[in-house]
């Protein structure tokens, strides 16, 4: 099976990337256009795969499958389902605004969009990777580029922060490879065939011992990259010190790698321990929610703010991930992507303001309604958008994601929804800072609105956070099949002793 | 009784080419005296030709002691590919710090002619003679820059340290024989199955102390500390040298003796290289990071790869071997890259091999520098890099030996390398103010080196089915 669309997906940024590599140093504008065009030619290939997917299969679709490793039954293996899907849009969807807001890098130009293009390509094949070595190879060459990007263009603290991402992304995922490699070779044992394949090695049944310690590998290295409560430490640095484009892409998607290879990965890999463990992590999710939303509020950074943020409301998908229901999971995926959609442009928004003032203290900022009225109103959009008023984009992930987990864990959804409450709190208080009452420090910039480049950033990111706001439908049609696949597992996984008090308690209630 | 002498004809041919240098080094005046690197290159080159053409013969020579079978004839191509990239990284180099050209190049093939012996030797005598062979040469290599203090020192280091470790191989010998009666490999094998896997103490402080003399030839912890010094003092293109293919040589050694004809000891001593092979991983690691040059940074590297390979002597099997000489391919891609580099750092100034000479590179020399970023990313185990895959099948033998704690502390040490590989990076990319490299101009075949080095690496890691083939079957083939 070779259809060559998703390949030519994902290497097509590579190419790009190649290209870039053999322009030379100083043509910075065509070294832009060639970057843009190819990135922009990704997201309408994507467009094409979106068109081309059959919204109503449960099964992986426009499958690419070759032998790569025959000696140890590695395969090339990418297809796109329900899950996926969206995220490579998203992908696809923020690169090209992401190399639009860098327009104004001036050094080493070639090198930051090799990084980029270079991302991409491992962003994509993370997510429509389902050999599991072929996963762990894109998983890692997301890490590298990411490195550089955050190292070379940086803020005064960018080494730590870049080195620090490194190594604690690199903890878990190192400990993920041998856990690889176990099921591997745990599977030759059992079915005498080498496979690497996602869907074979799920059909192992190993003991529940085993299990567990595949399942801490697995999901202590997707945990560190949600970031998960308490292994989020590295996230701030990260975030405050990258670029915008660095943030944008760190916040918009590597983040989610994260909660998609939990639901991806750990959760139909181990349902026994999924089922097992749920309390607890349902519980440093929730922690996360509200912890997040807390230390943001106390933040005087505004990219600091934006990724403790960040921190709160992946803990909110993480608790709808584990919710374990239709609902739950569904409104985790559709939140997955608000979350890209409206940090991603927060962290625009953050770089642009920045680029004026060069500052990012919220203290430096007061009254910029008033010379910058477009920036405001776009601001205000994506504020919203951040704190799920209705009729915006994350309204119906949060809504769904509580709707899910109230039925799961009550309890937990209620302490979670603190946290949503406080989410606006630190928000439109920060906005009232920065935007009313007396003109601040910065004032002495000369401050000009948003110039064509900046609105052409802003403008399809707004448009479709009022389209997923007001008609989610044709998203949630096209991710239910597969989500409830994953369900429907998980559900013949649970024990039956289990299985009888819960339906005890749902009947008692 | 028949003689058969051609699976020795690419040692042989490798000595010829030696001798060759050696007179035409007396006739050359000394402007034409880079001639010599082109003798030595076709010298190998035509080794390198009779190897290919052995491949699958089985043949053996001297009585069964020295064997043409295809694992003496991957590493025989292995070393010659090592010899022919230190021939020609060494040009500008050899120039640059009045090092005797005729002496180097001959001294590289004799050791090289030596270490395939190491390779081919089905018995232990004939073992004992290749090792000899190699280590001479490459003691006085490693003292051929004569005006510096440091390459005597290490010169004189090595040959201690060297001689003390040749002294337990050939008392290990010696108390094989007495016990066993042989030094044929097989026939030890044999009377080790005989003894029903319990042989007496004569037999295992023989084997004990031949595995002490293994372990100091490729620095396994604590026989290491000779190496930082040794390799920090020698001249970096026979450190390069000795980094790959001396470490390849002694490793032919461990594959054959330990793993293979030894196997059937494997349940009694497995603990001890167990312990060996975290030893070596965990404290070369953390020796590396406190480093402030490069090149003893790379030394203590090399004496942490040494730990991974010894995993897959842990692990021992078919997987294992087919593992550890994928490893070796893949570890001598990229670590003789990373000298080849620092090989390029030497200007008429000094010798530029400390962090901060590293700063800006990336700017200065683009391509030196990305491929001094490629190789350490390599070396630190990154897909989709020969090292990465290397470590991977390294990993995977290891679980499949049931050495699931072997593989886990395996990859907190690359977790651990990671601190001192990112450093170079860091320095390159993210700093500024080093020093001038060498360019392409000055130097078109360290360059060449660079880029041969770089594919290899970007090879093994995409596309390693056919290398792991060969390495399986390379394995396969001991008998």
């Amino acid at each position: 099976m070779f259809s060559g669309d998703l390949t030519l997906l994902i290497f097509l940024p590579a190419a790009g990337a190649l290209l870039v590599l053999a322009l030379p140093r100083r043509a910075t504008g065509a070294l832009f256009k060639v970057a843009f065009l190819f990135a922009a030619l990704t997201f309408l290939w994507a467009l094409k795969i979106l068109w081309k997917f059959e919204p109503g299969l449960a099964t992986i679709q426009l499958v690419d499958r070759a032998r790569w490793i025959p000696a140890y039954g590695i395969d090339y293996f990418v297809a796109v389902d329900g899950i996926n899907l969206f995220l490579v849009l998203l992908t696809a969807f923020l690169v090209p605004l992401a190399i639009l807001a860098s327009w104004t890098i001036a050094e080493r130009v070639k090198e930051f969009l090799f990084f980029m293009l270079v991302l991409e390509t491992g962003m994509i094949g993370t997510l429509v990777a389902l050999d599991l070595f072929l996963f762990y190879v894109f998983w890692e060459l997301m890490l590298i580029p990411m490195y550089f990007i955050i190292g070379m263009w940086g803020g005064p603290r960018r080494v730590y922060a870049a080195v620090k991402f490194v190594l604690y992304t690199m903890s878990g995922s190192l400990l993920m490879l041998v856990a690889i490699i176990y099921l591997a070779v745990r599977h030759a044992e059992l079915t005498q065939s080498l496979s690497f394949d996602l869907f074979r090695i799920q059909a192992l049944s190993l003991p529940f011992e085993e299990q567990l310690w595949l399942f801490a590998a697995f999901a202590l290295s997707f945990a560190i990259k949600v970031p998960l409560f308490p292994l989020h430490t590295w996230l701030p640095d990260a975030h405050v010190e990258a670029p915008t484009a660095g943030s944008v892409i760190l916040a918009g998607v590597l983040l989610k790698m994260g909660t998609y290879g939990l639901l991806r990965f750990a959760i139909p890999l181990f349902p026994e321990v999924t089922l097992a463990l749920k309390p607890a992590l349902i519980a440093l999710a929730v922690v996360g929610v509200v912890y997040g939303a807390l230390v943001a509020m106390m933040q005087a950074d505004l990219k600091r703010l934006v990724a403790y943020s960040s921190v709160s409301h992946l803990g909110l998908v993480v608790l709808g991930l584990f919710a374990l229901n239709q609902d739950g999971i569904q409104g985790a995926l559709y939140q997955m992507l608000n979350h890209g959609l409206s940090t991603g442009a927060l962290f625009l928004l953050v770089g642009m303001i920045y680029e004026r003032t060069h500052t990012r203290m919220i203290a430096d900022y007061g009254g910029l309604w008033k010379p910058l009225p477009v920036f405001s109103a776009c601001f205000l959009v994506i504020t919203f958008s951040s704190v799920a008023l209705p009729g915006l984009n994350g309204f119906v992930g949060e809504f769904l994601i509580l709707l899910g987990a109230f039925r799961a864990v009550p309890f937990w959804t209620a302490l979670a929804a603190t946290g949503v409450i406080l989410g606006p709190v630190y928000m439109l208080w920060m906005y009232r800072r920065v935007f009313f009452g007396p003109q601040g420090r910065s004032a002495g910039h000369a401050l000009a609105d948003l110039n064509r480049r900046e609105i052409a950033i802003l403008a399809p990111i707004i448009a479709l956070v009022f389209f997923l706001g007001i008609y989610p439908d044709p998203l949630l049609r096209r991710m239910r099949p597969a989500v409830d696949a994953v369900v429907q597992q998980i559900e013949g996984k649970r024990p039956p002793a289990l299985f009888d008090s819960d339906q005890a308690r749902e009947s008692a209630r | 009784m028949e003689v058969n002498l051609t699976p020795l004809l690419p040692a042989a041919e490798v000595a010829l080419a030696a001798l060759v240098v050696l007179i035409a080094d007396l006739f050359l005046r000394d402007d034409e005296k880079g001639l010599l690197a082109v003798v030595s290159v076709a010298g190998l080159a035509i080794a390198a030709a009779l190897a290919g053409s052995l491949w699958d013969s089985q043949e053996a020579a001297f009585g069964d002691t020295m064997l043409g079978d295809n694992f003496s004839l991957f590493f025989t191509l292995l070393l010659i590919a090592a010899a022919a990239l230190a021939v020609f990284s060494s040009a500008h180099y050899l120039s640059e710090t009045n090092m005797p050209p005729g002496e180097y190049h001959a001294l590289i093939l004799f050791s090289t002619a030596g270490m395939i012996l190491m390779a081919s030797a089905n018995d232990l005598i004939l073992f004992f003679l290749g090792l000899e062979t190699m280590s001479i040469a490459v003691y006085i290599l490693t003292g051929l820059r004569r005006e510096q203090p440091q390459s005597s020192e290490a010169a004189m280091k090595y040959f201690m340290v060297g001689a003390f470790a040749t002294g337990f191989l050939l008392y290990g010998i010696a108390l094989i024989y007495g016990a066993t009666g042989a030094t044929h490999l097989a026939r030890i094998g044999y009377w080790i199955i005989q003894s029903a896997g319990k042989p007496d103490w004569l037999f295992t402080a023989g084997a004990l102390f031949l595995v002490i003399g293994l372990a100091f030839k490729v620095a396994a912890v604590p026989f290491h500390f000779w190496a930082p010094d040794v390799y920090e003092g020698a001249p970096t293109s026979v450190t390069a040298f000795m980094a790959v293919a001396v470490k390849a040589a002694a490793f032919a050694g461990w594959a054959r003796i330990v793993v293979h004809q030894l196997a059937p000891l494997s349940p009694q001593w497995d603990w001890l290289f167990w312990l060996l092979a975290i030893m070596t991983m965990t404290l070369g690691n953390l020796l590396a990071i406190a480093q402030s040059s490069v090149k003893r940074m790379l030394a203590y590297s090399s004496v942490a790869h040494a730990g991974y390979l010894l995993i897959a002597i842990v692990a021992g099997n078919e997987f294992g071997g087919g593992a550890l000489l994928f490893y070796l391919l893949a570890y001598s891609a990229m670590s003789f890259g990373a000298f080849a580099v620092l090989l390029a750092l030497k200007n008429g100034r000094g010798d530029n091999e400390e962090y901060r000479h590293f700063a800006g590179l990336g700017f200065s020399r683009p391509f030196l520098a990305m491929s001094m970023a490629v190789f350490m990313l390599s070396l630190a185990g990154f897909p989709p890099l020969g090292g990465f895959t290397g470590k991977f099948y390294l990993f995977r033998a290891a679980v499949l030996a049931g050495y699931t704690d072997l593989a886990i502390i395996g990859v907190l040490n690359s977790l651990l390398s990671l601190a001192y590989y990112l450093r170079v990076i860091v320095m390159m990319y993210m700093d500024e103010g080093g020093v001038e490299a060498k360019t392409a101009a000055r130097a078109p075949y360290l360059y060449a080196a660079v880029a041969v080095s770089l594919v290899a690496t970007f090879y093994l890691g995409i596309l390693p089915g056919d290398a792991l083939e060969l390495s399986r079957r390379a394995f396969a083939s001991l008998r």
